[in-house]
């Protein structure tokens, strides 16, 4: 059984491919603790809530609110944040698509873009709206990142 | 940031869930049951919830499983809303809660912790509710299996210390026609004015419902009044609805006048999508 007490402890996270030690609450949120242990700033805070996107993490590959886990119950599970995603063709297909604006909402939109990606490359237009739905722009820049996230997975699917 | 401290416990064994919590209820601490824990987060954030401790039933395998078992299909009560959408073991039960908050949320949201939600609309229930589901809940005196309509009056009937492990459905239930409707205020994200379950059993329509009144629920009354082939559609909705369980909801997402006028249209939805499998 995984236990941890009401003061503070240090346990192992497994981000971006790498082991890190942090020193944790039980009651902290991934998302401070990704921010504040590790400074990978890349997951935003903003609603924490679930309700816009800004922190979106992968979780096993799975793309989840970071504001709505705690620390403690994703040690021993792969964490990916926007920093474990530097340079790839994702990224810059969001930077020729324009789908980026003031960028605050981006990491949580390329995330999700990248899960949806990897699990569902042929995935049809209801698809790809119902993943997209879980992220907010307040540019409204919701075109360009339409336009991204067809480019990012036809990609995909010419590579397969 | 959760203002209070708290311990966290993730058993691997519902025997070692139940002794956990009864040795912490013994030392006089508030002890919770946690799943997908959104929730518990966001309410704690706000100081709308508090607990000494959390039991997160994640880790316990018989809570995780999503199978077809016999005559059943069993659903864990740690089993994500999204997992069971995309199994499709039981279509009603998938689109239902395909329709509870967003795609990313549904990857943390659990089956069990939708049951138990503290806000109204608990969409999960309904295809229960129509199904005439079991479940399977352990405590100290050990694993039992009830009627789900015996355990989920209004809300979730559990003992102290009691959890909720699966949802037993037979498998018949997964083939009679179904209808999933969800009726928001603006975007397709966000809370129900009026979400409708409903299937096609024996020629009658069955048919369940969210968002209408203060809890989910599904009414014998209103049923025999939408089966009753002697009436007309039109009159077979005024009959339903003159037989709510309890008034009808008004608050910011929509006056108790818009959501009447939104239940009948969703209902009309359904009776007419059923319309070649009711009588």
């Amino acid at each position: 059984m995984i236990k941890n007490g009401s003061s503070k402890s240090v346990v192992k996270l497994h981000v971006n491919g790498d082991s890190h030690e942090v020193t944790i609450r039980s009651a902290d949120t991934l998302l401070l603790t990704l921010r504040e242990q590790l400074g990978l700033n890349g997951a935003k805070r903003a609603c924490e809530n679930g309700d816009c996107g800004a922190c979106t993490i992968l979780i096993n590959g799975e793309p989840m609110h970071s504001c709505l886990s705690l620390a403690i119950e994703s040690i021993n599970q792969p964490i990916t944040t926007i920093e474990g995603l530097k340079a790839s063709n994702i990224q810059e297909t969001f930077v020729e698509k324009w789908a980026i604006q003031c960028g605050y909402c981006t990491p949580g939109f390329i995330l999700n873009c990248h899960a949806l990606a990897e699990t569902e490359p042929n995935a049809t237009d209801e698809v790809i709206e119902e993943w997209m739905q879980s992220n907010l722009c307040r540019c409204t820049g919701y075109q360009e990142i339409k336009e991204a996230v067809k480019t990012v997975l036809q990609a995909k699917t010419n590579k397969i | 940031m959760i203002p209070f401290d708290f311990e966290y416990y993730k058993p691997d064994s519902i025997t070692e869930a139940i002794q956990t919590f009864q040795d912490i209820e013994s030392q006089g601490k508030k002890v919770i049951y946690y799943s997908g824990g959104t929730e518990f987060i966001t309410f704690s954030r706000i100081n709308k919830l508090s607990a000494d401790a959390v039991i997160d039933l994640k880790g316990i395998p018989e809570c995780q499983v999503l199978e077809s078992l016999g005559d059943l299909l069993v659903i864990g009560s740690a089993v994500s809303l999204n997992k069971i959408a995309k199994s499709n073991l039981f279509p009603l039960l998938g689109q239902a809660v395909k329709q509870v908050a967003d795609h990313t949320s549904r990857n943390k949201i659990t089956i069990g912790g939708n049951l138990h939600s503290r806000l109204i609309y608990r969409e999960g229930v309904l295809p229960l509710l129509l199904a005439d589901a079991q479940v399977k809940i352990a405590g100290k005196e050990g694993e039992q299996v009830l009627a789900f309509e015996d355990v989920f009056q209004q809300e979730m009937k559990l003992g102290p210390g009691q959890f909720l492990i699966q949802i037993l459905v037979e498998k018949s239930y997964a083939s009679y026609q179904y209808i999933s409707i969800k009726k928001t205020k603006t975007s397709k994200v966000g809370y129900p004015v009026v979400s409708l379950a409903a299937i096609a059993k024996d020629s009658q329509i069955r048919a369940a419902f969210s968002g209408v009144c203060a809890y989910p629920f599904r009414s014998a009354q209103m049923e025999a009044a939408l089966n009753d082939s002697s009436l007309s559609i039109e009159k077979r909705i005024e009959q339903a609805l003159s037989r709510l369980p309890a008034p009808i909801v008004n608050d910011i997402q929509a006056s108790r006048e818009y959501r009447e006028f939104v239940l009948i249209n969703a209902l009309e939805d359904a009776l007419d999508a059923l319309k070649g499998a009711i009588s």
